[in-house]
C-alpha cells in the first residue's frame, strides 16, 4: 500500500460515533474513505459546515455554494448544517471539535507544530490551522516520516515558525505512531516489518518506547 | 412604510472611493460579491485596503482586483489559492498582514460589536504574537497581567487582538428583500455575516431580490437595519 494511503487508513481508526472531525486539505482528506461504514462521524469544514460529505460523485448535482476548506465543491449529508465563519471558529476554538488532522513541515519532540511557513519562501498563510490546533481536543499530524532528502520530519527542536506550541497529540507516519504525552514522546505502534531500533535510529528525538507496542494494522 | 434600498450598481459605487478600507467576504471563491467587484473595476477605484479571508482564485472575484493592482494592503489568513497574489506579495506590489482565520472573525466581530479587543490563545508562541500585547492569567491574583514573549510562562497566555472596522463592506446574498434583509446560501454565508457588522456602509448584492415580508423573520441572517443598499447580482457562470 502507498505510504500516504497507509497513513490515512491508520488515522481513520481514531474516529468514533458522533465525533466532530476536521480534515485538512491534501493527505488528511484521504481518511474519509477508510472510516468503518458502521461509524457515524461528522465532518466539519471551517468555512461553515458540519456534515460535509466530500467530493461530489459523478452525476451528482454540484452546488458552487457548498465548498470545502480548499474551496473545492463538496456536499452536505442529511442532518448537516451551515453557519457563518465566526460561529465556525467559535466551535473550533471553543473545544467542540474532537479531532483536527493536518500535515506538517516539521514536528518536534515537544509537540510543536510547524506547517505554514518556511523562512525565505513565499508563505500562503496559515488559514484556520492555528485556531484548529489551539482549539481541537486532539491534534493528529499525518506525515511521511522523512522528507525527500531522507531527513526525519520529526525533529528534536524545530527552528521553523510555529503553527502551535505543544499542540500535537499524535504523529502518524508510514513507519510508526508517536503519542505526545506529559511524560514525553511515546512510540506506541509500528508498521508491519518496522523495528524499534530503526525508528530510534532515524528519528533524532528523546523517545519513550511503549512497553505495550502494537502493530499499526491491529 | 417600507422604503426600498434597491439601487443601481453605479449608485452603489458612489459610496466607494480610492484608498477606502473595504471588507470583502468570501471563502476562496464562494460567497464573493462579483457584481460589486465589477463596479470597482469599471469605476477604476484603487489603493484599496482590503480585509478578506483570501483572494479568490486567479482572474475571479478579489483576484481581479489583485491582477489589476487595485490593492495596496490586504489583511487576510490565506492566499494559497491565488498564485498571482503570492507573486505580487513577493514582488512587494501588495503589502500583506496575515491573521489566523478565527482571529480575523473575532477582530471583525469586535469591530462590529463595540468590543475593544479580544483575547485569543490562537497564535501564542508563533509569529502571530509579534508586535501584539500578550496577557497571562495569574491564578493567585485572579486576574490577567501583561507579559512579554521572553518572560517565563506561568499561566495560560492570550494575544490581545484589536478590532477591525472598514469604510465599506460588500456582502453577497442568496435572497434579500428590498429593505436589505438577507439570507445567505449554504457555505456562501462564511464571512458575509460577520463582516456585515463591521463597516460604516454595507452594500448587498443579491441573487434574488424579493418583496418586504416574503422572508420569514426567523431565517434572516443579516437584518436589513444593518444594510444600506441592495443591488441585483449578475449571474455568475459556474
Amino acid at each position: 500500500m502507498d505510504a500516504k494511503e497507509f497513513i490515512a487508513k491508520r488515522t481513520a481508526k481514531f474516529f468514533k460515533d458522533n465525533d466532530l472531525v476536521n480534515l485538512g486539505i491534501g493527505m488528511p482528506t484521504k481518511c474519509m474513505k477508510y472510516i468503518d461504514p458502521d461509524i457515524d462521524v461528522w465532518f466539519q469544514s471551517e468555512n461553515g459546515v458540519i456534515g460535509m460529505t466530500g467530493e461530489p460523485k459523478e452525476g451528482e448535482v454540484i452546488d458552487l455554494d457548498i465548498v470545502d476548506a480548499g474551496g473545492a465543491p463538496t456536499g452536505i449529508r442529511p442532518g448537516g448544517c451551515c453557519f457563518s465563519s465566526f460561529t465556525s471558529f467559535g466551535y473550533i476554538r471553543g473545544g467542540h471539535v474532537d479531532y483536527t488532522v493536518l500535515g506538517a513541515y516539521e514536528v518536534d519532540q515537544h509537540g510543536n507544530l510547524a506547517n505554514w511557513m518556511i523562512p525565505g519562501k513565499a508563505a500562503a498563510g496559515m488559514g484556520g490551522a492555528m485556531d484548529l490546533v489551539t482549539g481541537a481536543k486532539c491534534t493528529i499530524v499525518m506525515t511521511v516520516h522523512c522528507d525527500k532528502a531522507g531527513n526525519s520530519k520529526i525533529v528534536r527542536e524545530t527552528k521553523l515558525p510555529l503553527t502551535g506550541v505543544g499542540v500535537v497529540d499524535y504523529v502518524i507516519t508510514e513507519k510508526c505512531v508517536f503519542h505526545f504525552t506529559k511524560e514525553g514522546m511515546v512510540l506506541e505502534e509500528l508498521a508491519p516489518g518496522e523495528t524499534v531500533e530503526n525508528i530510534l535510529a532515524i528519528t533524532p528525538c528523546d523517545i519513550i518506547v511503549s512497553e505495550n507496542i502494537k502493530s499499526m494494522e491491529e | 412604510m417600507a422604503k426600498s434600498k434597491v439601487v443601481t450598481l453605479e449608485q452603489a459605487m458612489e459610496k466607494c472611493f480610492d484608498g477606502m478600507t473595504v471588507l470583502l467576504p468570501g471563502f476562496v471563491n464562494c460567497g464573493v460579491s462579483e457584481t460589486l467587484i465589477d463596479g470597482l473595476m469599471e469605476k477604476g477605484i484603487k489603493d484599496l485596503n482590503v480585509i478578506s479571508n483570501n483572494t479568490s482564485i486567479k482572474g475571479q472575484g478579489i483576484g481581479r482586483l489583485v491582477h489589476d493592482n487595485r490593492i495596496k494592503h490586504i489583511t487576510c489568513s490565506h492566499i494559497g489559492n491565488n498564485t498571482e497574489t503570492v507573486e505580487k506579495v513577493v514582488a512587494g506590489d501588495i503589502n500583506i498582514t496575515f491573521v489566523p482565520q478565527g482571529s480575523l472573525c473575532e477582530k471583525t466581530r469586535a469591530g462590529g460589536a463595540g468590543i475593544g479587543g479580544i483575547l485569543t490563545p490562537t497564535g501564542v508562541g508563533t509569529p502571530m504574537q509579534e508586535g501584539k500585547q500578550l496577557l497571562e492569567w495569574d491564578d493567585e491574583a485572579g486576574q490577567y497581567k501583561f507579559v512579554t514573549a521572553d518572560d517565563p510562562i506561568k499561566g495560560k497566555r492570550f494575544i490581545l487582538e484589536l478590532p477591525l472596522h472598514g469604510d465599506v463592506c460588500f456582502i453577497h446574498a442568496w435572497k434579500a428583500d428590498k429593505m436589505g434583509n438577507v439570507v445567505y446560501h449554504r457555505t456562501a454565508r462564511n464571512f458575509n455575516e460577520p463582516f456585515a457588522t463591521a463597516a460604516d456602509w454595507v452594500i448587498c448584492e443579491a441573487e434574488e431580490i424579493v418583496e418586504v415580508g416574503e422572508l420569514d423573520p426567523d431565517i434572516i441572517n443579516t437584518p436589513g437595519a444593518l444594510v444600506d443598499m441592495v443591488v441585483q447580482a449578475r449571474k455568475v457562470e459556474g
